[in-house]
């Protein structure tokens, strides 16, 4: 995929924590996992000056690490439910954290793009983050005539949930709106319907 | 804004619906004709934007031209029903006040008969004749204006306008007018840095295009703007082709056929300009179109010669991200008529 990849899309490394006096973790789901092989690694202080906020989409499947994540006793937890019902939690974490604090982002390629983007509206530069990307490439996709949001789209092409266009999912991101950008695909002509298929798992 | 009658120098026509778009036999010449050689790549074609000659589309810093009232109105036409073509972010209105500046000042020195700036301190009396507006505002204070100071001054000058902050060794497109463009949205894009918004361009960030491109654009200085050339094609002398609404007009790209190819297929050129702003430090990169009908090129023997060598011998995959695919061969079948296979002139003046 890197060989194939274009400029404005995201480019996920791999969590490694810095010395900091508050560390904030946003995860979901298979990202959980991310947070738990960390701990093997660091001392058990470094979970005292800590908060973690982590969505768990499938409880008890193999995606669920909420237990092991409740285990490193961090200062404060929360467990969510998806990402829309965490993004008042996680905005207002984020407006209350202290200069200095350390963000990490760990999960799905929506539950990375949707908190860098509550990250940046809380007045945090972007490139401030670290992310590492585990589980789901499913995308949000703004369709750029109605302009609306698409979320867990894994399909190519896609149809709009709001104006019903069928839609040329592009790699073409904007942070701004933590969306792919998606253009209507039969304009030219409108009888020729791509087959679909499943491109963003 | 109040819209005067069109006079013998600016034509009455349309860019949508009945297309009454047309240039006169001046305008075609005057025409910034991009193809200085029989071939066409990507390159980092930039150069000082000096006075040019006179009866050339750089004669003036901003050129106005025969379509300026009806290409007002049809900006206008296009915030009326979307709004969102003209964004700015919060930090960028220092910025759209050294683009009103700029382009009052700019616009009143090279045409005094249309445009008029009188300054007493922050007290400014602007005229603009053409489109019949007379303002009185203070500079600075936004409550006196009908609009923000880009999107005022911009409803009133032809070419589409994006405004980048420089921060931390990049180019942000912040800020923003958008109405003809050639099917990129500001709405998506604004807020992004140079590199991100040039992501969908194929083979150009593979050549280092647009590293160098960057670093010369950081490089201009107030009081010496630099300009390119750029092109595209679009059918129908539609302005604003417009991603937003391409699920409309996008099936006019398959309808272009050998009996009507003549008046209805454009070369779409780009007359990009930047410029370094005096109190923001910003770049304000006005994007200049001209609709040139295949028609129109024929006029020229020269530049007939060369578009057809070009459009022949075009790379597949610029000709697909160029959206040319659909009628690239009716062109060429078009322009060989006026191609004697003879040698043409390096430059691209029309001979």
């Amino acid at each position: 995929m890197s060989s194939e990849t274009i400029a404005s899309r995201p480019v996920y490394g791999s969590l490694a924590p810095v010395e900091s006096n508050y560390h904030l973790f946003i995860a979901d789901d298979h990202g959980g996992a991310a947070i738990v092989e960390l701990a093997q690694h660091l001392s058990s202080d470094f979970w005292t000056n800590c908060e973690i906020i982590y969505i768990n989409s499938q409880p008890n499947s193999a995606s669920d690490h909420s237990d092991a994540i409740e285990a490193l006793q961090c200062s404060k937890f929360y467990l969510g439910a998806s990402i829309d019902a965490a993004r008042g939690r996680i905005s207002n974490s984020l407006n209350r954290a202290k200069m200095g604090t350390q963000i990490y982002l760990a999960g799905s390629e929506q539950l990375l793009n949707v908190s860098t983007m509550l990250v940046i509206e809380a007045g945090y530069d972007h490139r401030s983050v670290q992310t590492e990307q585990r589980g789901s490439l499913a995308r949000r996709v703004q369709c750029v005539h109605c302009k609306g949001i698409t979320p867990d789209v894994i399909t190519q092409p896609t149809v709009c949930s709001h104006c019903g266009l069928l839609l040329l999912v592009r790699d073409h991101y904007s942070r701004r709106l933590a969306a792919f950008q998606g253009v209507n695909i039969n304009a030219e002509y409108p009888d020729d319907i791509p087959e679909t298929v499943e491109a963003f798992v | 804004m109040g819209m005067a009658p069109t006079s013998t120098v600016f034509r009455d026509e349309t860019f949508r619906d009945d297309f009454t778009f047309k240039n006169s036999p001046e305008t075609v010449l005057r025409a910034p004709f991009p193809f200085d050689q029989d071939e066409y790549m990507y390159s980092v074609n930039m150069e000082l934007h000096e006075a040019g000659e006179k009866g050339t589309a750089f004669e003036k810093p901003f050129d106005v031209d025969e379509h300026y009232v009806a290409e007002m109105r049809d900006r206008a036409l296009v915030l009326e029903e979307d709004p969102m073509r003209c964004q700015s972010l919060p930090h960028m209105t220092l910025a759209g006040w050294d683009t009103l500046e700029l382009l009052m000042e700019n616009l009143s020195e090279s045409y005094p008969e249309w445009f008029v700036l009188t300054r007493d301190g922050n007290n400014w009396h602007w005229i603009n004749r053409p489109l019949d507006i007379d303002q009185k505002f203070v500079f600075g204070d936004e409550s006196t204006l009908p609009y923000g100071p880009m999107e005022y001054i911009t409803r009133q000058v032809q070419g589409d306008f994006a405004i980048l902050d420089e921060r931390d060794d990049n180019l942000w497109m912040d800020a923003g007018m958008v109405t003809t463009q050639a099917d990129w949205s500001l709405d998506f894009d604004i807020g992004m840095n140079f590199m991100e918004w040039h992501a969908p361009v194929p083979l150009a960030h593979e050549k280092g295009i647009f590293k160098r491109a960057l670093k010369y654009l950081m490089s201009i200085q107030q009081g010496n703007p630099a300009r390119r050339l750029n092109w595209t094609m679009t059918v129908n002398p539609r302005l604003d082709t417009s991603p937003e609404n391409y699920h409309q007009w996008g099936v006019e790209n398959t309808q272009v056929t050998a009996d009507n190819v003549a008046d209805k297929l454009f070369l779409r050129i780009e007359l990009q300009t930047l410029w370094r702003l005096p109190r923001s430090n910003a770049i304000l990169f006005p994007i200049r179109c001209y609709l040139l009908s295949m028609r129109d090129i024929s006029t020229v023997p020269k530049w007939a010669k060369r578009f057809h060598r070009v459009l022949k011998t075009l790379p597949p995959q610029l000709s697909e991200y160029k959206g040319l695919d659909n009628y690239r061969q009716t062109a060429v079948d078009y322009l060989l008529q006026f191609d004697d296979g003879g040698e043409t002139t390096l430059g691209t003046a029309p001979e």
